[in-house]
C-alpha cells in the first residue's frame, strides 16, 4: 500500500464519506489513487470553497469535514477557510499537497510553508515525513479535531510520501502526552455554581457555540426551566435553544436583541456556557453584566478569565457539567426565588418582539423576506448565512429551534462563507433542506461554485439579498462616518438570475411581497439547486450598539410589534472608537 | 482583562515548560507569544531528564492575569506537556555568558583576570588582543561584571538567557 492509498483508507475508515478538493501538480499521485477508490470527491471551483464546504459539512453533522488542496497556491487558498473554522471551533481536516521532501526549503515550484502559515489558525498541524505514519496521523487528527474544544487540523503531505510504500498499516492513535482535554468539571465548583444560582434573583443564561458542539441543548433547556432563567445566545450559540420558547431572548451583543442586552445588564447571575465573551457579544467589557456573579462553563480553560473576570470557573464539557449541575439543583429548589424575574423578562420580551410584517413596503423589507422564508421552511431546514446585514437579519428575525440548523461565520466574519457552507451542509445532511442567505457582495466572492452545485446536483437554495451595497459597511458609514459612502456601492452588475442561468442553475428574481415564500416553495419542490435574487430595501438598518459602548447604549429604534415601555435607557454615543467589520 | 479586580502589578515571571523535543516546537511557542502580544524577555531550550522531551525556560513580563493566560495558552499547544510558573523566591536561576574583552597589554589582562576571579568567572581564551571570559550566575551578577568590563571595551558578548528550576526535591 502506498502513502496516498493509506490516506484514502484512513479517511474512509474514519467515516469521511465525502471530501471537497481541487487537484494540482503535487497531488497528482494522490488524485491518481482517488481515481479508483471509494472516496467520494467533490471538485469545487475554488479551494476556499472546499474549506468552507468542509466546515459547513462539519457544523451541520457534527462530524469532521475534509478538504484537499494542492501545494502552494492551492494550500494558501484554503487559509481563509481554515481560519474561519479555527475562530468558530469547527472540526475541519485540511490535506495540503507539498513538494517532495528533498526539495522542501529550496523555494521549489509551488512550495509554501503551510505548517508555518497555519500554526496560529489550527488546533494542530502535521507534516508527514514518513508514509508509515499516515494512518496514525489521520486517526489522531480526527480525534483531536473533535475532542475537547473542536478545531481544524492541517496535514501537509509531500509528493514523494504519497508514493512511498508502507511497511505496515498501523493506525493506533499517536501518543500525545500534552493533550488531555478535561470533560468532567470540578465537582466543588459545580456545587458552588449551583449554590450561586439558587441564591440569585435574576439569573440569565448565555449560551454559545460550545453548547451545540457538546450536544448539550436538551440539558440547556432543562437548566433554564428548572431555574426560570431567560436564555440569550451568542451568534454561534443560535439554534442551541429553541427560539420559540417563552424564555428565549434571542441573540446578545452589538447587533443583539434589546431584551437580551438589557436583561444581561440587569442580571445578578450570568451563567455562560460554551462561549468566549467576544467583543461583539459583550460590548464595552467594563460595563458588561455589571451586577452579575459570573459562572463560566467552558471546555477550553484558556477561555475562562481571558476577556471577562469570572467568579465561578468550571472547565469541562458543557453536556457533562450541565448534567451534574442539573442533578444537584433538582435535589432542592426550595430556595429558588426567580419567578418574578422570568415573568418580568417574558413581559419585556413580548414588548420587544421585532416587527417582521412589512406587507405594504416596496422595495421589500428584509424582515418581510425573513418572515416569508420562515413560512416556507420547516424547522429541520439548515440555514447558513453570509456576513453582513444579511447575517444580522437572519440572527434577529429568523427563529431557529433545533441545534445545528443555523450556520454562520462568527469569529472571523468571512464574506463568501454562506454559499459553500450550505453546499457542504447539504452533502452531509441530504435529507434536510439547506438554504443559504447571502449578501450580494459576499455571494459574488464565491459564485463560481454554482458550477459545483450544478455538476454534482447539490440542491441548495441560495437567497441573494440584493441591496447593491456592502450593506453592513454602508451602515457604519451612515451611522458613524457622516454618510460618506466610500466604495460600498456595488453598482448595477451582475444580473444574478442570468449569472445563475449561465451555470445552468435555476434562478428567479423576487421583488414583491409574497414572492419569496412562493419562490422558496417552488425551489424546494424542484429538487434542483436554485438561486433567488431577492431585491431588498438598501436603506433598512438594524439598531446596534456602537463599538466601545456598553450593551444598553443602543443606537437606532427597534421596530416592534407593540410599543416599548418608557424606562429604557438610550444614549447617543460618539464616533466609533475601535475596529469595524 | 480583569473588570472587578484592580489590575495586579506587573513583574517578571519564570515559566518552566516540558515540551516535545522535535522540530517546530520552538516556533509554536514563540509564535504564540507574538500572536497573543505576550511580553517575553528570554527563552531557553535544551534537553531535559526525559528522553524525547526538552525543557524550556521562559522569562515573561506581565501581571497575574497575563501570566495565567500565558500558562493556559501554552498548555493548549499539543507539544507542550507541562507548564509551571516558578516562584521567584524558591527558584534557582542561572545564565551563562561569554564576554570577549579588549585586552592589548599585560596590565589590562591581569586587571581583567582579577575581576573575573572575583565573579568566579573563567578565562577560556587568551590572545594578544583579547580575553574571553565565561561566567555563570543570575542575571544581576552577569550585569555587574559586564558593567565593570565595559571600561576595557567589550568586543563581543553572548548571553544564553536564564534557565531555572525550583529548589529542594520538588520537580515540575
Ligand atoms: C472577506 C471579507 N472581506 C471584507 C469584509 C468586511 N465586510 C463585512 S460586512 C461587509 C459587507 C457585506 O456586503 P454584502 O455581502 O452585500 O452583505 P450585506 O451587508 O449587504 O447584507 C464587508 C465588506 C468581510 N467581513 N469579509
Ligand atoms: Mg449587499
Amino acid at each position: 500500500m502506498k502513502g496516498g492509498q493509506a490516506l484514502i483508507k484512513s479517511l474512509i475508515d474514519k467515516g469521511a464519506d465525502t471530501v471537497f478538493g481541487y487537484p494540482g501538480g503535487q497531488l497528482l499521485p494522490l488524485y491518481d489513487m482517488i481515481y479508483d477508490s471509494d472516496l467520494k470527491h467533490i471538485l469545487v471551483r475554488h479551494e476556499q470553497c472546499a474549506a468552507h464546504a468542509a466546515d459547513g459539512y462539519a457544523r451541520a453533522s457534527g462530524k469532521v469535514g475534509v478538504c484537499i488542496a494542492t501545494s502552494g497556491p492551492g494550500a494558501t487558498n484554503l487559509v481563509t477557510g481554515i481560519a474561519t473554522a479555527y475562530m468558530d471551533s469547527s472540526p475541519v481536516l485540511s490535506i495540503a499537497g507539498q513538494v517532495p521532501t528533498h526539495l522542501i526549503g529550496n523555494d521549489a515550484f509551488q512550495e509554501v510553508d503551510m505548517i508555518g502559515i497555519t500554526m496560529p489558525i489550527t488546533k494542530h498541524n502535521f507534516q508527514v515525513m514518513d508514509a508509515n505514519e499516515i494512518p496514525a496521523i489521520v486517526n489522531s487528527s480526527f480525534e483531536i479535531a473533535l475532542s475537547g474544544r473542536p478545531g481544524p487540523i492541517v496535514i501537509d503531505l509531500p509528493k514523494d510520501i504519497q508514493e512511498q510504500e508502507l511497511e505496515e498499516y498501523r493506525n493506533e492513535l499517536l501518543d500525545i502526552p500534552g493533550y488531555k482535554p478535561t470533560k468532567k468539571g470540578h465537582g466543588l465548583q459545580i456545587k458552588r455554581a449551583a449554590q450561586t444560582i439558587i441564591k440569585s434573583k435574576k439569573p440569565v443564561i448565555l449560551a454559545g457555540g460550545g453548547v451545540i458542539s457538546a450536544g448539550a441543548s436538551s440539558e440547556l433547556k432543562q437548566l433554564a426551566e428548572i431555574i426560570n432563567a431567560p436564555v440569550t445566545t451568542s451568534l454561534l450559540g443560535k439554534s442551541s435553544f429553541p427560539e420559540d420558547h417563552p424564555a428565549s431572548m434571542g441573540m446578545l451583543g452589538m447587533h443583539g436583541r434589546k431584551v437580551a442586552n438589557i436583561s444581561v445588564d440587569e442580571s445578578d447571575c450570568l451563567i455562560a456556557i460554551g462561549c468566549r465573551f467576544s467583543d461583539r457579544t459583550t460590548g464595552k467589557i467594563d460595563e458588561f453584566a455589571p451586577n452579575a456573579t459570573i459562572i463560566h462553563i467552558d471546555v477550553d480553560p484558556a477561555e475562562i478569565g481571558k476577556n471577562v473576570e469570572v467568579d465561578v470557573p468550571i472547565v469541562g464539557d458543557a453536556k457533562v457539567v450541565l448534567q451534574s449541575m442539573i442533578k444537584m439543583l433538582k435535589k432542592d429548589t426550595s430556595g429558588l426565588d426567580t419567578l418574578k424575574w422570568i415573568e418580568h423578562v417574558k413581559k419585556f420580551n413580548k414588548n420587544c418582539i421585532p416587527r417582521i410584517s412589512f406587507e405594504n413596503d416596496h422595495p421589500l423589507k428584509p424582515q418581510q423576506v425573513m418572515k416569508e422564508l420562515a413560512q416556507a421552511l420547516d424547522e429541520d431546514t439548515i440555514m447558513t448565512t453570509d456576513v453582513g446585514q444579511n447575517q444580522m437579519w437572519m440572527a434577529h428575525f429568523f427563529n431557529t429551534t433545533k441545534p445545528r440548523t443555523f450556520i454562520s461565520s462568527g469569529g472571523l466574519g468571512t464574506m463568501g462563507f454562506g454559499f459553500p457552507a450550505a453546499m457542504g451542509a447539504k452533502v452531509a445532511m441530504p435529507e434536510n433542506d439547506v438554504v443559504a442567505v447571502c449578501g450580494d457582495g459576499g455571494f459574488l466572492m464565491v459564485c463560481q461554485d454554482l458550477a459545483t452545485v450544478k455538476e454534482y446536483d447539490i440542491p441548495v437554495v441560495v437567497c441573494v439579498l440584493d441591496n447593491r451595497y456592502l450593506g453592513m459597511v454602508a451602515q457604519w458609514q451612515k451611522l458613524f462616518y457622516d454618510e460618506r459612502m466610500s466604495h460600498t456601492h456595488l453598482g448595477e452588475v451582475p444580473d444574478f438570475v442570468k449569472l445563475a442561468e449561465s451555470f445552468g442553475v435555476r434562478a428567479e428574481r423576487v421583488e414583491k411581497v409574497g414572492e419569496t415564500q412562493q419562490a422558496m416553495k417552488d425551489a424546494l419542490k424542484s429538487g434542483e439547486p436554485t438561486l433567488l435574487d431577492i431585491i431588498i430595501d438598501p436603506d433598512e438598518i438594524l439598531p446596534m450598539v456602537p463599538p466601545g459602548c456598553g450593551l444598553t447604549e443602543i443606537v437606532g429604534e427597534y421596530k416592534v410589534e407593540r410599543e416599548i415601555p418608557g424606562d429604557i435607557r438610550y444614549k447617543t454615543p460618539g464616533k466609533a472608537q475601535e475596529g469595524g467589520d | 482583562m480583569p473588570t472587578k479586580m484592580e489590575k495586579s502589578t506587573e513583574k517578571n515571571h519564570i515559566i518552566s515548560a516540558l515540551v516535545e523535543h522535535k522540530p517546530g516546537v520552538l516556533q509554536r511557542v514563540a509564535g504564540l507569544f507574538t500572536r497573543r502580544g505576550f511580553n517575553i524577555e528570554s527563552i531557553t531550550v535544551g534537553e531535559s531528564e526525559i528522553p524525547g522531551l526538552a525543557r524550556m525556560t521562559i522569562i515573561a513580563h506581565g501581571d497575574q492575569q497575563v501570566l495565567e493566560q500565558i500558562t493556559k495558552q501554552l498548555n493548549k499547544l499539543l507539544d507542550v506537556i507541562k507548564v509551571r510558573d516558578l516562584e521567584v523566591d524558591s527558584t534557582v536561576k542561572r545564565e551563562l555568558c561569554l564576554i570577549k574583552v579588549h585586552a592589548p597589554t599585560e596590565k589590562v589582562r591581569s586587571e581583567i583576570i582579577q575581576y573575573a576571579n572575583i565573579f568566579r568567572g573563567r578565562i577560556i581564551d587568551v590572545s594578544s588582543e583579547a580575553l574571553t571570559i565565561e561566567i555563570t550566575g543570575d542575571s544581576d551578577k552577569i550585569d555587574a561584571l559586564t558593567d565593570l568590563l565595559k571600561g576595557f571595551g567589550i568586543k563581543e558578548l553572548a548571553r544564553t538567557g536564564p534557565t531555572a528550576m525550583s529548589r529542594g526535591a520538588k520537580t515540575i
